[in-house]
């Protein structure tokens, strides 16, 4: 009798558990998941609500930080409640190879031939070109760092300097200061000398790095005279000095850029709609608005050459701004990252 | 019986929750940190014929002729992925060899030449690092966890110094941990002292004065403290202008910054313990001891103190398994010196999905509350049994 009873309250829980679950399931609207912030808020206005209206279909947007772990975790457990979401290059690289993504149907989305070669993957269409860089105060500085060696001359420009926490970006830098020419910097990277010559650069200005994890971190940093100079992401840089008007100040050459995508998870419920919906954010009268909201570079070439000129110069995809510039080695760092992160937090803890 | 019975279903649910919720997910943590089984059972062929090899000549050609069939027979590309992830943890380089290997083998119908699709094929480190993962369970995440690897012969040897900082920065955990408990322990007793002596609406206040911080969200209160205590901060500010210091003091991104937020944070923690046992001691204790002839302090080192000793204790374990998973307030206030634990946790669960060192990290700091727990456990019936 006992047994009987216990039993009969797991199951009666049970049951209890599953008709609250199903009740929970229905049709979901198209989710799209973004970067947060004034991006998706420009994104919402260009993207998202003309689409919805368009299509006739609810779109709901999220925001999220990013993280493989993240996307990998959301699949394992199955079911996700995401449909599109914009990705990184690495996690684009990761999650293709790892059958995260759905392949994608480019005849439904948009002609290769009209977008930027980094821009084209099987499971990704690039959203926007965007770019880490030296950035400085220009209302403090009158005369600021050219370059990376002056990032870390600090001699040249007394105080401390801030940079994104974690080996990606920062060991290319430190073997840009070090003079190792743009174009040859992932070359001596692939080489444990150069990784060690990296972190021996690093060592030099160790003690006058404040680290930032989060965009908006570097630019506080600045604002507030904690840091005198900082790596950032360009499209915060404008949207700052828009806002606030601040003389901040992009430094391109030495700086590297990278194409954020448009994917869609592995057996997304709303697959079709979704990529209407990248299609919708792909086609070049839409995309060309971007650029007056935040000053990201255009994926699409007619998108790229639309826009007003009064936010050319700002761009990261703009030629002189590229002239310097180099882009992320996606490949490199997909092998790379946990092996170099291990590393760089023991050297940090030192 | 029958109301034997009537209990047990009381406790039902709350059975059932304990179990799924807290003792699957940590069974689970658990076995996440030695579970090793997903390489081994995707590569059946390849698991068949590793021991033929001895880990050090070149790989046989049966070896890679089983690994391409096993490769060939994969059709689920997440469960190809957990293997790459997994293999390029132990080797970094096969996430590019993985994917240039798999497009030749879909393109190929009849045998590969593994060593002309990638010449790294020829190279024993990636094989050793293959063979390695086939084991169903491993002890490797909890050895790296500790700095720890095996060597080629499988003995374990410390990992080279520069490569891996987790002992480090598993002391610094508890080491930080360790001071704010104290700095809690030193400002909460003589304020939760404070706070059982007086009464009415002063109680009140003092009370509401702890708690309202409890109620706040961490990380409005983590970057209410980013802002006093930058260098242009209203604690830095203040300081200038009534002529204390000529330069602002350093208080941001660095140890002194970390540990004065945590206690702020973790304070009623220690104070609410404290003062629950306070309130519970007869008020005329100490007039008591006072009628005796014992003087204040001393009456406050006999009988205050003893007693209000298992509030500290209960406060301090509070505080410290608090202070140990803390990730926020290290990351925003502190310095790269100041990291602890959890954003090393932080980075392999979100950051590259290994999971397995993730739980590793997890359950080494699972296992030191446990012992703290079992000398608490300890320390306070001890006391009880003497007081």
């Amino acid at each position: 009798m006992k047994r009987k009873l216990l039993s009969a309250t797991f199951a009666g829980a049970f049951a209890a558990t599953l008709v609250l679950g199903a009740g929970g399931v229905s049709a979901r609207d198209l989710t799209v998941v973004s970067w947060g912030g004034n991006y998706q808020d420009a994104q919402r206005e260009i993207y998202f609500e003309p689409f919805s209206q368009e299509a006739g279909v609810p779109v709901l947007d999220e925001a999220w930080d990013g993280g493989y772990g993240i996307l990998q975790a959301k699949m394992q457990a199955g079911n996700p409640n995401w449909d599109v979401v914009q990705v990184e290059a690495e996690e684009l690289a990761l999650g293709c190879a790892d059958g995260l993504f759905e392949i994608l149907d480019w005849d439904r989305i948009a002609d290769q031939n009209d977008v930027l070669d980094s821009a084209v993957n099987e499971c990704g269409v690039g959203a926007i070109v965007w770019s880490t860089a030296i950035t400085y105060d220009g209302a403090v500085l009158a005369e600021g760092p050219a370059s990376w060696a002056d990032f870390w001359d600090t001699g040249k420009f007394p105080g401390k300097r801030s940079l994104r926490k974690g080996p990606k970006y920062t060991l290319e830098f430190a073997l840009m200061a070090d003079g190792v020419p743009v174009g040859e910097v992932y070359d001596v990277l692939r080489t444990p000398e150069g990784v060690d010559r990296a972190f021996a650069k690093l060592d030099e200005l160790k003690a006058d790095i404040i680290w930032w994890e989060s965009g908006a971190q570097p630019l506080q940093l600045l604002a507030s005279g904690q840091v005198v100079m900082t790596s950032a992401y360009n499209g915060r840089v404008t949207g700052i000095n828009r806002e606030e008007g601040r003389q901040f100040k992009v430094v391109w050459p030495g700086s590297i850029y990278a194409v954020d995508s448009w994917v869609i998870l592995a057996g997304a419920e709303n697959r079709d709609i979704a990529h209407d919906f990248i299609a919708f954010a792909s086609r070049p009268e839409n995309q060309s608005k971007l650029p007056q909201y935040v000053a990201y570079g255009l994926p699409n070439k007619e998108a790229a050459a639309m826009v007003q000129p009064e936010f050319v110069e700002e761009l990261p995809t703009t030629p002189a701004n590229m002239e310097e510039a180099i882009p992320l080695d996606v490949d490199f760092w997909v092998d790379n990252t946990e092996a170099l992160t291990t590393r760089f937090n023991a050297w940090l803890a030192q | 019986m029958r109301r034997h019975l009537g209990a047990l279903v009381l406790v039902g649910p709350l059975a059932l929750f304990v179990a799924l919720f807290f003792l699957w997910p940590l069974a689970t943590v658990m076995t996440q940190a030695v579970a090793d089984s997903t390489v081994g059972q995707a590569l059946p062929a390849t698991s068949g014929a590793a021991p033929d090899w001895d880990r050090q000549s070149p790989p046989p050609e049966e070896l890679k002729a089983a690994l391409v069939e096993d490769l060939r027979n994969l059709d689920n590309r997440q469960l190809f992925g957990d293997i790459v992830r997994r293999l390029n943890s132990v080797q970094p380089g096969f996430r590019t060899l993985m994917g240039r290997t798999m497009t030749a083998i879909s393109r190929a119908d009849g045998p590969v030449d593994l060593s002309s699709v990638d010449r790294r094929w020829d190279d024993p480190v990636y094989w050793r690092a293959i063979v390695g993962v086939l084991a169903p369970y491993t002890d490797r995440h909890l050895l790296a966890a500790l700095d720890l690897e095996r060597d080629g012969a499988g003995a374990i040897v410390p990992i080279p110094a520069g490569e891996s900082a987790n002992r480090t920065i598993l002391l610094r955990t508890f080491w930080v941990a360790a001071v704010v408990t104290v700095a809690c322990a030193v400002i909460g007793l003589p304020y939760a002292m404070l706070v059982a002596s007086v009464g009415g609406w002063l109680r009140q206040i003092l009370l509401a004065a702890i708690l309202l911080p409890l109620w706040t969200s961490l990380l409005v209160r983590t970057a209410a403290w980013y802002i006093l205590l930058q260098d242009r901060g209203l604690i830095n500010d203040a300081l200038r202008s009534v002529g204390l210091i000529d330069a602002p003091l350093p208080l941001l991104f660095n140890r002194a910054g970390v540990v004065i937020a945590m206690t702020h944070v973790l304070l009623p923690l220690m104070v609410l313990p404290i003062y629950s046992v306070l309130v519970a001691i007869p008020k005329n204790l100490m007039p008591a001891a006072a009628s005796l002839g014992a003087p204040p302090l001393r009456a406050f080192l006999r009988i205050l103190l003893p007693l209000s000793f298992r509030g500290l204790l209960s406060g301090s374990l509070l505080v410290f398994m608090t202070a140990i998973g803390y990730y926020i307030t290290p990351a925003l206030i502190g310095g790269p010196q100041d990291q602890m634990i959890s954003s090393i946790i932080a980075f392999y669960a979100t950051g590259s999905a290994n999971w397995g060192m993730a739980a590793a990290l997890g359950v080494l700091l699972l296992a030191a509350t446990m012992v703290l727990y079992i000398v608490y456990g300890w320390l306070s019936t001890d006391r009880t049994a003497r007081a």
